[in-house]
């Protein structure tokens, strides 16, 4: 049963090369969340993933949205093309709320297809719901290809400065 | 941060160019919208096509064309080749060795490393839409879609 939220992005503003539906995450598609993620990071995190889902896929959902990308080209056998992450956020020091996207992974050989922008486009809309007027997200300066996607998508730098220390 | 008039004048060429792919723009048409002369555009051109960036299309009605990737090429790719844009520490002498000449200098390649990663994070393809999006807020293209805007500063 898919949630009241999914859209068919097929069908929708977002030009994707592929059949790509857009919906809520379901336990079922954590594995291959889980895998994806390995492919693209070299990294093994079931644990990690299967935390996320329960605090992002089950709980405060109208708040937290945890999205993803099913090719439907092969309607007998859909499977996550990708998947996004965020959440609306009382943002620090005192801003208004906003959207936060914290985590965006699109499968490498499906990349430059649209599936990215109808990920994006999809949380962009329900972030819009919940009625916040912002999106924010945070990319290391060397991430080149998200860098690059998100800048696409017509997103600036915003009047936040990151800032860290060790604490040696 | 301020650029050279020859990167602002490549950055320009660049966009001009991948608008109409395919097509070829000669060095005074595009020097006409901008206001500055076809020689100082030429050697810009020269530049850029020695880098790959451009390809020189000759005979009648020739001129250039894009020949980069639109989503991959940075405004980086086109400023460093008119611009020393690493962090080399400045040889002030002894000024730099002084602590408060070396916490200057950190502060300094901070700002350096922001400016890069800034105009590494933008492709061609990204300033178009930042173009469009104004074009299209702002009033829309002449017919020919080159000629300079009234009000439109010279370089």
């Amino acid at each position: 049963m898919v949630n009241a939220l999914a859209m068919d992005k097929d069908a929708g503003a977002t030009k994707t090369d592929t059949a790509v539906r857009v919906r809520r995450v379901q336990a079922a598609d954590i594995p291959q969340v889980i895998a994806l993620d390995t492919r693209v990071t070299k990294l093994a995190k079931a644990g990690y993933w299967n935390d996320v889902f329960r605090r992002y896929g089950k709980q405060r959902l109208h708040e937290r949205f945890f999205l993803v990308a099913e090719n439907r080209m092969d309607r007998a056998d859909p499977h996550v093309l990708g998947f996004i992450i965020g959440e609306t956020r009382a943002w620090e020091f005192g801003s208004t709320p906003c959207g936060w996207v914290f985590a965006l992974s699109v499968e490498p050989e499906g990349r430059l297809h649209g599936i990215g922008s109808a990920l994006l486009e999809a949380i962009s809309g329900e972030f819009k719901k919940v009625g916040v007027s912002k999106m924010r997200t945070m990319v290391a300066r060397d991430a080149r290809l998200p860098m690059l996607f998100f800048r696409s998508e017509g997103m600036m730098a915003g009047p936040y400065i990151q800032l860290e220390k060790n604490l040696d | 941060m301020r650029l050279q008039i020859s990167t602002r004048l490549a950055i320009f060429a660049v966009l001009e160019l991948a608008a109409r792919e395919g097509r070829q723009l000669s060095v005074a048409e595009i020097g006409e919208k901008y206001g500055v002369s076809s020689h100082h555009l030429a050697k810009v051109m020269h530049v850029m096509g020695r880098a790959g960036l451009v390809r020189s299309v000759r005979g009648a009605g020739g001129g250039y064309q894009f020949a980069g990737n639109a989503r991959r090429t940075t405004l980086l790719d086109v400023a460093q080749l008119f611009e020393d844009l690493s962090s080399v520490e400045q040889d002030t002498g002894v000024v730099d060795a002084t602590p408060e000449g070396q916490a200057l200098r950190e502060v300094l390649n901070e700002i350096d490393d922001i400016a890069r990663a800034t105009l590494g994070s933008i492709t061609i393809a990204t300033m178009r839409k930042l173009v469009d999006r104004r074009d299209t807020s702002g009033g829309r293209r002449s017919k020919a879609g080159m000629s300079r805007r009234r009000n439109q500063p010279r370089l």
